[in-house]
């Protein structure tokens, strides 16, 4: 599918007033609320349009797989820092659209933190250009970023640019036994330290934390901070980033954002810590009480996302945090901005747009 | 540059007897005196008077400042400690500006959550001042950070030196309080890693005061690296220190901060700070590397190895952090060394693709000539952002309508290399026109229906950051599309 395939299809829809559902790998089909619309299928829209090493950009078709982009990337021993999971063939587009980052987030920073451009169709089927390919660009409002982890309510990415990093020169990982108040407690002590810990995942008694960066570095904050070291590093951290750690096999799997020194809340069901103490996993019952779970992380300045359960569920409780009332309005002005008949994913990010 | 606006016409003793209400006499200025240190921001060349300045004390005083002007129909600009180089704070004429000053206070430093609760008014160094017993600091440092304030950083998505490695203001802030003109309160991002909904913080940050008002902001603090160094290499040629600066990049290496300095700022500037510069190179780069001590040694020898290769005519390393300060001294002190040889000068801020700095350089060079006027030049090299300072004589006529159009044809130009009109400073009022040349008539239409998402009324600093598709018709670089009629929404044509 060409670019101007996908303009005349949102045209079309926008002009009959047709929801449209987007689609690349369809690896998050999973997350989110509503999967509702005629299907767009942009995944045959890819292709690396350039890569500057130098420059530290690459941009590429909303369809490219990540795997293709990372491979690329690390023909020249560089990455994108923030670890998106692929979860089998997820798309670049999809990657920006659902905005989740994997381990390396409590270092190097989010998905929205590597956007610098987008190409975007709006739901006019107008096509809009945001940001470019320099760090630093402070004309006009920030669209591109507040694409990121939009779900596609506001436009099809048709291109984006992203920020890349080289690969730390060296990296280990160590393993520490403690339970999770004790997790959280060194992660905030040692995040509060200039040591090089670019992930950390707490599971059943075993904190895993991992350093990255100069060799030098790397070790000295190795025989500082103790703990044993293992064996197949590399294959665990996929395993997190990835989800196909047992920790993630649950449905339905809640995901709490939370201050990274916000205690355990009182709910069953702890599966895993991640990211410095500030993400955290839980299982919950299905005919649970899921307004506990929003409760308690919002009583500890964070949110929970129905991360992976039934569709029916997501749509039944929503999947994200209910928003304030003026929040929420402004949502709904932004999203008309973008979309003014609502065409665009409507129901994948909140039931009301 | 700034036509009157004929959108607003304010009553101002209907505004003044509503603000009485609330407002004590000490927190609002009339006076032509007291309203005359406002008309400026750190931009003098463009002045206005606005009707009033209101300084509230309180969130309450704000949004009934906020709701006054909303229901009288009164533009608002708010305004931090005035160090915005780009027009951003300038006054309306038909209306008030709100100072930010009083909301001068830290209100938690937060030491295991590594993060900082600050009003809108309190300087970007106070924070890493207070954040210091802790071992910890704010990364963004913009060169004025001893004085511009935090309101004002997350207005301008600020940067400084640090960005390449740690990321502009939009990277360091975690939550946001915000005032709509309504007076509505809302709070947006979170001491959590995110927050529900859309990426509200990355609209607001940058938005230059037109969307709302920060009464709050929660910022992200870094622990304070063990040790920092600097390298400090000569270079013969200025495209050669162009491509070590490529050449650092592509070794893997994102230095702490990467500066360089061309030979008319080095001259400006060493007899003002006796760093003890190369004053023969034809431009000087500044690399900084910090970590623990293993760690800068590790990245200062790979740096060197890299310099040397990139034909470095003469490398030093600082030896203590006295010496780094003083390498330091000639860059962070290069706008005032440059003010004291030349009687006033014109800051740029565009951002170019670091492979085209020395295309970019050349053409400046040419461009000293065409207008007649000397240009020194001190960028952040690792992201391309440059800051020509283009001299002139205010006092001298033409001198200032040359400058503007040198500093226009930069822009310009940044754009047409692959880059923006503005990588730290802001639109503001100063490179509006040059927003007809980054942006599309698409684009700009966008902008203005996000401006109206949160404005609908547009009171919000007017005339600011995005331009009117009017004024980018008048300035005759509206793109066309597919061979669209050109303005078709206006009636002039």
């Amino acid at each position: 599918m060409q670019l101007d395939d996908i303009i005349s299809a949102v045209k079309s829809a926008h002009d009959s007033r047709t929801p449209l559902r987007i689609r690349g790998a369809g690896s998050k089909d999973f997350y989110g609320g509503l999967l509702a619309g005629e299907v767009l299928d942009v995944a045959s829209h890819r292709g690396i349009v350039a890569y500057e090493p130098t420059e530290l950009y690459i941009t590429a078709k909303c369809g490219t797989p990540l795997a293709e982009i990372e491979a690329v990337l690390a023909e020249k021993g560089q990455m994108l820092a923030f670890e998106p999971p692929q979860f089998g063939g997820a798309t670049v587009g999809g990657c920006v659209a659902a905005g989740l980052s994997g381990p390396r987030r409590q270092q190097a920073g989010a998905v929205r933190d590597f956007v610098l451009g987008v190409k975007l169709v709006d739901g006019t089927g107008q096509m809009l250009n945001f940001g470019g390919q320099v760090m630093k660009n402070v004309a006009g409002y920030d669209v591109s970023r507040v694409i990121a982890g939009s779900l596609g309510t506001l436009g099809v990415i048709a291109e984006v640019t992203l920020k890349v990093l080289p690969k730390p020169v060296a990296e280990t990982t160590l393993v520490f036994a403690c339970d999770a108040a004790e997790a959280i407690r060194r992660l905030n002590d040692w995040g509060g330290q200039p040591l090089p810990i670019s992930a950390s995942f707490w599971h059943d008694g075993q904190l895993w934390l991992r350093l990255s960066g100069a060799r030098a570095a790397v070790e000295a904050a190795t025989a500082k901070l103790g703990g044993s070291s293992t064996v197949t590093p590399e294959k665990h951290w996929n395993s997190i980033r990835e989800q196909t750690h047992p920790a993630f096999a649950a449905s339905p799997l809640w995901r709490l954002a939370l201050p990274s020194t916000a205690p355990c809340p009182e709910l069953d069901g702890l599966r895993a810590i991640e990211w410095g103490g500030a993400l955290r996993w839980y299982a919950g019952e299905i005919d649970g009480d899921h307004e506990a779970v929003r409760v308690a992380a919002a009583s500890l300045g964070g949110h929970a996302v129905l991360y992976r359960a039934p569709e029916s569920l997501r749509c039944r409780d929503g999947a994200f945090a209910e928003l304030p009332p003026a929040l929420l309005a402004l949502h709904r002005r932004l999203k008309k901005a973008f979309d003014p008949q609502g065409i665009l994913n409507p129901g994948r990010l909140y039931a009301e747009f | 540059m700034n036509s009157p606006d004929p959108a607003f016409s304010t009553d101002l003793a209907a505004l003044v007897a509503r603000l009485r209400l609330f407002l004590p006499p000490h927190c609002l200025l009339l006076g032509e005196e007291d309203l005359r240190p406002y008309e400026c921001d750190g931009l003098t060349a463009y002045r206005e008077l606005p009707l009033a300045v209101c300084l509230p004390e309180t969130e309450a005083q704000v949004i009934d400042i906020l709701r006054t002007c909303h229901s009288l129909g009164v533009p608002v600009v708010a305004r931090g400690a005035g160090t915005g180089l780009s027009g951003g704070a300038m006054p309306h004429a038909q209306g008030v500006v709100l100072s930010l000053a009083r909301f001068n206070k830290i209100l938690r430093v937060d030491r295991a959550a590594r993060l900082a609760v600050v009003q809108p008014g309190v300087r970007n160094l106070a924070v890493s001042e207070a954040a210091a017993p802790f071992g910890l600091y704010y990364a963004p440092d913009p060169s004025s950070q001893i004085a511009c304030t935090l309101g004002g950083n997350v207005a301008e998505n600020s940067g400084g030196v640090h960005c390449l490695k740690y990321g502009l203001t939009v990277h360091n802030v975690l939550r946001i309080r915000v005032v709509s003109i309504e007076g509505e309160v809302f709070e947006i991002g979170s001491e959590a890693p995110d927050a529900a909904g859309y990426d509200l913080p990355a609209l607001m940050i940058g938005s230059e005061g037109m969307l709302g008002v920060v009464t709050e902001v929660t910022v992200k603090l870094v622990p304070k690296p063990e040790l920092a160094q600097v390298v400090m290499a000569s270079f013969a040629d200025v495209a050669k220190a162009g491509d070590a600066v490529a050449a650092i990049i592509a070794a893997g290496i994102i230095p702490a901060g990467l500066e360089m300095m061309d030979k008319a700022a080095t001259a400006a500037v060493e007899p003002f700070v006796k760093a003890g510069y190369d004053m023969n190179a034809e431009a000087i780069l500044l690399c900084e590397s910090d970590g623990t001590p293993e760690e800068v040694a590790e990245e200062i020898a790979r740096v060197t190895e890299v310099l040397n290769a990139a034909g470095a005519s003469d490398i030093r390393v600082s030896q203590s952090e006295a010496e780094r300060l003083r390498f330091w001294a000639g860059r962070k002190a290069a706008f005032p060394a440059v003010g004291r040889i030349t009687p006033d000068y014109y800051c740029m801020d565009g951002t170019i693709p670091r492979k085209r700095l020395a295309e970019m350089l050349s053409a400046i060079a040419a461009m000293e000539t065409k207008y007649g006027l000397r240009c020194a030049n001190v960028f952040h090299a690792g992201d391309g952002n440059l800051h020509p300072l283009i001299m002139y004589d205010a006092s001298k006529p033409g001198d200032w309508e040359r400058a503007e159009a040198f500093g226009a044809e930069i822009l310009e130009l940044s754009v047409a290399l692959g880059g923006s009109i503005t990588g730290e400073h802001g639109v503001g009022i100063e490179k509006i026109n040059q927003m007809c040349v980054q942006y599309a008539t698409p684009e700009i239409e966008a902008f203005h229906r996000v401006k109206a998402a949160f404005d609908e009324t547009g009171l919000l600093n007017p005339g600011k950051a995005v331009p009117s598709l009017h004024r980018c018709a008048e300035y005759g670089r509206m793109h066309v599309h597919h061979g669209d009629v050109k303005f078709p929404e206006l009636e002039r044509f």
